[in-house]
């Protein structure tokens, strides 16, 4: 996990092209970045900067149309789609802004479902997923359906579910976007906890300054470049 | 993720949608209860009609007078009783052969009457035609030598002349001829080909001498409605069918280029003509039942292309925590298999309850046979993978950052 002095991620290059009609959109246009492990850090841009295309890209749900990524000392590149898979599988962690838990499904449940494609088994998996729900403060709620808990409980479920196969990063995607400003407060605190108490390497996407204004790095995208990479 | 959890996660994904999954499923279960339900059927209605045709005597060659052309036209000529004796005389491997005049007439008991094929034949026609007594004896020698005015009975017959009264030893009117009543024939059931439940038999003498008189001389000779034999043995038929056919062109003078006039008719022949029917019928009614089914499953495949367009954000967010192609692929693939085979086990429990209601109902005996039921099961079983896969490929190639943003 920390191999290559730290650095989870370094991408170098990297752009992102669609073809719109006969227009080229350029969502990204050669952006390099690294991250070290137990950092956390915002990326921030107005709609249409990039910033959800590099967040897909750097979880592995999109390929790049150049450049290279190496992500916890492996070029991710020209792997195969089973290995991409598993790639998000056990080193992403990923939030987002809708929560995306599966309806009539028990948050343990929602919890335990990485590690069901990870191929964990029986008691082992059981305990990890009660652990990690211990982890964001639900432990009592374990056996509630998503339509039972709170928009920020069912945010905190969506965390658990995150951590629970110990990634080597955690991609969150506007994650307080769906809650109201105090629930929102509450999410980053937990976000900040994890971040100081377990070393959990975090890189939040949003377009809110006072959410990217809890974190230690910023950086700014502009059309698909960086336009600023500021560190407190 | 291992079967059992994936039927668990399918069952639930179906239980969703309660009145849409009952609705999809309903294709199949009409389809593979159509199929069982028909095959029961078939089965019961062909076993009950072999067992009627070979009711009607074993390894039986029958000849009768004539011949029918193709185009209606009937070629006319007589059966003799000198044929018949010609045939005793020539015919090689026939265990019994007993020959039959038959006209309708009229039976009357007090106040009922009925009118009936009265059969004027000896005492082996019994084993010939396979009959069996209810009560008293059949017609035998002796009534036959004596001209004895004796007469046995159908079932059918007596019950309508009698109507619960025993018959036996009672004299009943045949045309104007006063009979009396020695036996009564077993119910054989069922009809068509020479139901002897509506018959009633005297002794062959009795007939030409005493009851039909000059119907029953044609040229001066006494002619015959058909003569019956039975094989030694099945093998026997066709030789003994040659012979009938060699013996009587002889008698009648008939060139091989000429047509016959009398037709050799086995009843071997007639079993294989149905087995070819019902064959025929079995095959047609497997399509009708294979279409439905057919269209039960394009159902179901429908429906599981508008689930997967509908979970497509689960869809994403399964493959974003580490799902592979493969994972999704099995998981819709379950979920129809799932909903088809709950729909063939509630078919073959539908189509199983269908021919017990026919059955008790006694239209037909249907008979539910194993392989009937395990071919519903595994074609149930085909139509969720065949129609599943579609869907189920759909699903598992959806690419995971544009599946996580459909709305």
């Amino acid at each position: 996990m920390f191999s290559d002095n730290g650095v989870v991620i370094r991408i170098e290059g990297i752009s992102k092209h669609y073809q719109m009609g006969d227009t080229t959109v350029r969502a990204l246009d050669g952006v390099d970045l690294s991250v070290n492990s137990g950092e956390m850090l915002s990326i921030m841009g107005p709609s249409g900067s990039g910033k959800s295309t590099l967040m897909a890209i750097l979880g592995c749900l999109d390929k790049p149309s150049h450049g290279r990524y190496r992500l916890d000392g492996e070029y991710v590149e020209g792997m195969s789609d089973a290995r991409l898979a598993e790639i998000r599988g056990k080193k992403i962690g990923f939030v987002f802004q809708q929560f995306n838990l599966l309806a009539r499904t028990s948050a343990l449940e929602n919890v335990m479902l990485p590690l069901t494609y990870a191929g964990v088994r029986g008691r082992e998996k059981q305990s990890h997923a009660r652990e990690a729900l211990d982890l964001v403060g639900l432990a009592d709620r374990m056996d509630h359906k998503p339509g039972e808990l709170s928009g920020g409980q069912q945010q905190r479920v969506a965390i658990a579910r995150a951590l629970v196969n110990r990634p080597a990063i955690l991609l969150a995607d506007e994650p307080t976007g769906a809650l109201d400003s105090k629930t929102g407060d509450e999410l980053m605190e937990l976000f900040g906890k994890l971040h100081r108490d377990r070393g959990i390497t975090l890189c939040v996407v949003t377009h809110d300054p006072e959410v990217a204004a809890l974190t230690q790095r910023v950086v700014r995208l502009h059309d698909g470049n960086v336009l600023e990479d500021k560190s407190k | 993720m291992n079967v059992l959890a994936n039927i668990r996660v399918a069952m639930r994904a179906l239980a969703v949608n309660k009145l849409r999954s009952v609705l999809t499923m309903l294709g199949i279960i009409i389809g593979v209860a159509a199929v069982v339900a028909l095959m029961a059927i078939g089965n019961g209605a062909t076993a009950s009609i072999t067992e009627q045709i070979e009711g009607i005597g074993s390894n039986m060659v029958t000849v009768f007078p004539g011949r029918f052309e193709r185009g209606g036209e009937r070629i006319q000529a007589n059966l003799t009783y000198s044929d018949y004796e010609a045939l005793t005389q020539g015919v090689e491997k026939v265990s019994v052969i007993s020959p039959v005049f038959q006209r309708f007439s009229q039976l009357t008991y007090g106040g009922n009457s009925v009118d009936v094929e009265v059969m004027a034949t000896v005492d082996n026609y019994q084993q010939v035609r396979a009959m069996e007594l209810a009560n008293g004896r059949f017609v035998s020698r002796i009534d036959d030598s004596s001209r004895a005015r004796v007469v046995v009975l159908g079932s059918q017959t007596a019950t309508d002349l009698f109507a619960g009264l025993s018959p036996i030893g009672r004299n009943i009117r045949i045309d104007d001829v006063f009979f009396q009543v020695i036996g009564v024939l077993a119910s054989k059931g069922g009809g068509g080909f020479g139901s002897e439940d509506d018959s009633a038999i005297i002794p062959l003498e009795t007939g030409y001498t005493r009851l039909f008189g000059s119907r029953a001389i044609r040229q001066g000779e006494r002619v015959l409605s058909l003569v019956s034999m039975s094989a030694a043995t099945p093998e026997d038929v066709e030789w003994v069918m040659v012979q009938v056919e060699r013996i009587m062109r002889q008698r009648h003078g008939l060139k091989l280029s000429d047509e016959l006039d009398f037709t050799v008719f086995s009843q071997n022949a007639f079993l294989e003509a149905f087995d070819q029917i019902t064959a025929t019928l079995t095959i047609f009614l497997g399509a009708i039942a294979g279409i439905s089914l057919l269209v039960g499953g394009i159902g179901i495949m429908n429906i599981m292309l508008v689930s997967v367009t509908e979970r497509t954000r689960e869809i994403g967010l399964r493959k974003a925590v580490g799902a592979r192609r493969g994972t999704i692929m099995f998981q819709f693939l379950i979920e129809t298999i799932v909903l088809s085979l709950i729909g063939g086990v509630t078919g073959i429990a539908l189509g199983w309850g269908i021919a017990y209601g026919v059955s008790a109902a006694d239209l037909v005996q249907a008979d539910v046979q194993g392989n009937t039921i395990m071919m519903a099961f595994f074609f149930a079983a085909f139509v969720g993978i065949f129609f599943g896969i579609y869907p189920a490929s759909r699903a598992a190639r959806l690419s995971p950052i544009e599946a996580l943003r459909y709305e």
